[in-house]
C-alpha cells in the first residue's frame, strides 16, 4: 500500500550561478513527520530549502508538492499551496513591529481568513509575542526574533513548515523551548522540516533525516538508526 | 537695521515652497525606497502631471485640482504598465539597464512635450494662482499655502495607506527585506508595479501644484529631478518624514540663501547645504 507523500524532491541539481550547489538530491516527507537535513556549513542545505521555496529553480529533476509539480513556481505561489519557510538569520522585518510582522505572515489569500484564529494560536505558542506586540521587531533579541519568524510562518497557515537552522547562535534553554514548541506545532498536524549543523541533536528531534555533504545527500533514514550509524559516529561525534 | 529683517518672509515662504518639493520628491524617494530604482525620469513624469494639468485647464477649462481626479488614476495606469512591462524586466538584466531604460524615457517624454506642447513657457493660470496672502508682514503667494497643505494631504494618505493596509504592508516588508517579503507569499513583481504606480500619482499631484506655483517648459524636468535627488537625500532614502523635512530644509536654505545672497544664488545655496549636510550625516537626517 502506497504511503501518502507530501513532498518529493527528486533528483535535482541547483546552481548558484556557475556553481553546483546541488548533485542529483532526493527527498521524500510524509504528512505528520518531522525531518532534518544534516551537514556542515556549504552542504547545500540551505540551497536545497530555497529550491524547495522556489527562491530557486532546479536545473534538473522535480519537486512536487501533494502530487503537484512546483519546481517551476514562483514563490509566492509556493506559499499560497501551503509551503512556509522560516529562513536563516530569522529575517523578520525591522522596522516593523510584532504585530505587523505577524499580519504580513497571512498575507497569502488562504491564510487571510483565518489570521484572528491563527493569531491567537501563536500568541498561545508564544506568550511573549503577544507581550510585545507594538514592540518594533529589531529591538528584539535574538532568541525572541526566532519565536517572530516561527510565529509569522504559522500565520500563513502552512501545511509544511520549513526551518532553516533554526538554533543559529542562540543559547541551549532556548534551543530546547523552540523544539518544544516545533514538536506542539506537530501535533497541531503540521509537517516539519528542519536544517541544522547540530546532527546530535537533529537526530534526537528528527523522525527521519537526510545528511549533506557538499551537495549530495549521503545518507538517510530514520533518525534513531543513524544515530547508531558507525559512519555518523566517527565524522559527527568524534567516537 | 539687523540682519534679521525681512527674514520672516523667506522663511514662511521656504517652509511653504518645501511643501512642493517634498510632493515632487515623495514618489521618487518611494521608489528608491521599495524598488531600489533611481528613476531619473520622475522629474520628466511630473512635468507630464503638469500638462496633463495644463490640457484640462485649457481645452476643457477644468480647474487643475480638479483635474486630478482623471489625472491621478490615469497616471497611476501608466506608471504600473511602465514597471510592470518594462521596468520589471530591465531589473532582472542588470542595475544599469534600469538607468539606461529610464534615461530613454525621459528623452520620449521631453521630445512628446515639445512637439505637443511647444517649447513655450506654460503655466498653470487660474485667478487664485495669482493672489497673495498677508500675515502680519509677512507676504507670500496663496499656492504656496496650497503646496503645503496638499503635501501634508498626500503624506498622511500615503502614511496610512502604508500601514492599514495588506499593500501597504506588503510594500513595506518588500522594501525592508525582499527575501522574507517573497516568503511570505507576496508577489514582489506586483508590489513594485503597485509602487510606481502610486509614485506616479503622485507625481500627478507634484505635477498639477509644481504648474500652479512656477512656469514650466519641455525640459523642466531635468532641473525638478534635480531638486528632488537634493531633497530625497537630505532627508533619508525611503522615508516619508525624512522627505518632508528634506523638502522644508531644501526650501528655506532657497529662499533664505535668495535672501541673504541675492536670487541668482539660491539654487547653489540649496545644493551647498545639500552637500554640507551629506558630509556631516550620509544617511540623510532620516536615513536608515
Amino acid at each position: 500500500m502506497l504511503e501518502e507523500i507530501l513532498l518529493k524532491v527528486s533528483r535535482i541539481d541547483a546552481f548558484h550561478g556557475t556553481f553546483q550547489a546541488l548533485w542529483d538530491v532526493t527527498l521524500t516527507i510524509n504528512p505528520g513527520e518531522i525531518v532534518a537535513i544534516v551537514g556542515a556549513n556549504g552542504a547545500g542545505k540551505s540551497t536545497l530549502l530555497d529550491t524547495i521555496s522556489g527562491l530557486v529553480h532546479p536545473s534538473r529533476g522535480s519537486i512536487e508538492f501533494e502530487e503537484k509539480d512546483i519546481s517551476a513556481l514562483e514563490p509566492y505561489k509556493i506559499v499560497d499551496l501551503g509551503i512556509s519557510q522560516t529562513p536563516e538569520g530569522r529575517r523578520v522585518f525591522p522596522d516593523m513591529t510584532v504585530l505587523e510582522n505577524l499580519i504580513v505572515g497571512s498575507y497569502n489569500r488562504r491564510a487571510r481568513s483565518l489570521r484572528e484564529r491563527n493569531l491567537q494560536r501563536v500568541y498561545q505558542l508564544f506568550p511573549l509575542l503577544k507581550e510585545r506586540k507594538a514592540q518594533l521587531a529589531k529591538t528584539l533579541s535574538g532568541g525572541q526574533q526566532q519565536m517572530l519568524a516561527i510565529g509569522r510562518s504559522l500565520m500563513s497557515n502552512p501545511k509544511l513548515m520549513v526551518l532553516d537552522e533554526m538554533s543559529l547562535g542562540l543559547a541551549p534553554l532556548i534551543v530546547d523551548e523552540l523544539y518544544k514548541v516545533l514538536r506542539e506545532i506537530r501535533q497541531k498536524g503540521i509537517t516539519i522540516l528542519f536544517v541544522e549543523q547540530n546532527v546530535r541533536r537533529s537526530l534526537l528531534e528528527a523522525s527521519k533525516a537526510y545528511i549533506m555533504e557538499s551537495g549530495r545527500v549521503v545518507l538517510s533514514g530514520n533518525a534513531s538508526a543513524l544515530r547508531e550509524e558507525e559512519r555518523i559516529k566517527k565524522a559527527y561525534f568524534g567516537a | 537695521m539687523t540682519i534679521f529683517d525681512g527674514l520672516a518672509t523667506p522663511i514662511v515662504m521656504g517652509i511653504l515652497l518645501g511643501g512642493l518639493y517634498a510632493v515632487v520628491a515623495l514618489g521618487l524617494s518611494l521608489v528608491f525606497g521599495v524598488v531600489r530604482e533611481i528613476n531619473i525620469a520622475h522629474g520628466d513624469l511630473v512635468i507630464l502631471g503638469s500638462y496633463f494639468g495644463y490640457t484640462a485647464m485649457t481645452v476643457f477649462g477644468i480647474d487643475p485640482i480638479l483635474s486630478l481626479l482623471i489625472g491621478m488614476p490615469v497616471l497611476f495606469g501608466i506608471g504600473f504598465a511602465i514597471q510592470k512591462y518594462l521596468l520589471n524586466r530591465a531589473f532582472r538584466i542588470s542595475m544599469d539597464a534600469v538607468l539606461i531604460i529610464a534615461f530613454g524615457l525621459s528623452i520620449i517624454l521631453e521630445n512628446i512635450f515639445l512637439k505637443v506642447w511647444s517649447p513655450m513657457s506654460r503655466g498653470l493660470t487660474t485667478p487664485y494662482a495669482l493672489k497673495s496672502l498677508s500675515l502680519g508682514s509677512v507676504r507670500f503667494p496663496l499656492v504656496y499655502l496650497l503646496d503645503f497643505l496638499a503635501a501634508i494631504v498626500v503624506m498622511v494618505l500615503l502614511r496610512e495607506f502604508l500601514r492599514r493596509t495588506y499593500l501597504g504592508m506588503a510594500i513595506r516588508a518588500a522594501a525592508q527585506d525582499r527575501k522574507a517579503a517573497h516568503l511570505m507569499g507576496i508577489n514582489t513583481d506586483r508590489v513594485y508595479a503597485f509602487t510606481f504606480a502610486i509614485s506616479m500619482a503622485i507625481a500627478a499631484i507634484g505635477g498639477v501644484f509644481l504648474g500652479l506655483t512656477f512656469p514650466f517648459t519641455p525640459v523642466s524636468g531635468m532641473p525638478f529631478l534635480i531638486i528632488a535627488l537634493g531633497v530625497v537625500v537630505l532627508g533619508g532614502l525611503g522615508s516619508i518624514a525624512g522627505t518632508f523635512v528634506g523638502g522644508i530644509v531644501f526650501g528655506l536654505a532657497q529662499t533664505v540663501g535668495g535672501h541673504f545672497f541675492g536670487l541668482a544664488a539660491q539654487m547653489l545655496v540649496a545644493y551647498t547645504m545639500v552637500l554640507v549636510v551629506l558630509a556631516l550625516i550620509p544617511r540623510g537626517i532620516f536615513g536608515r
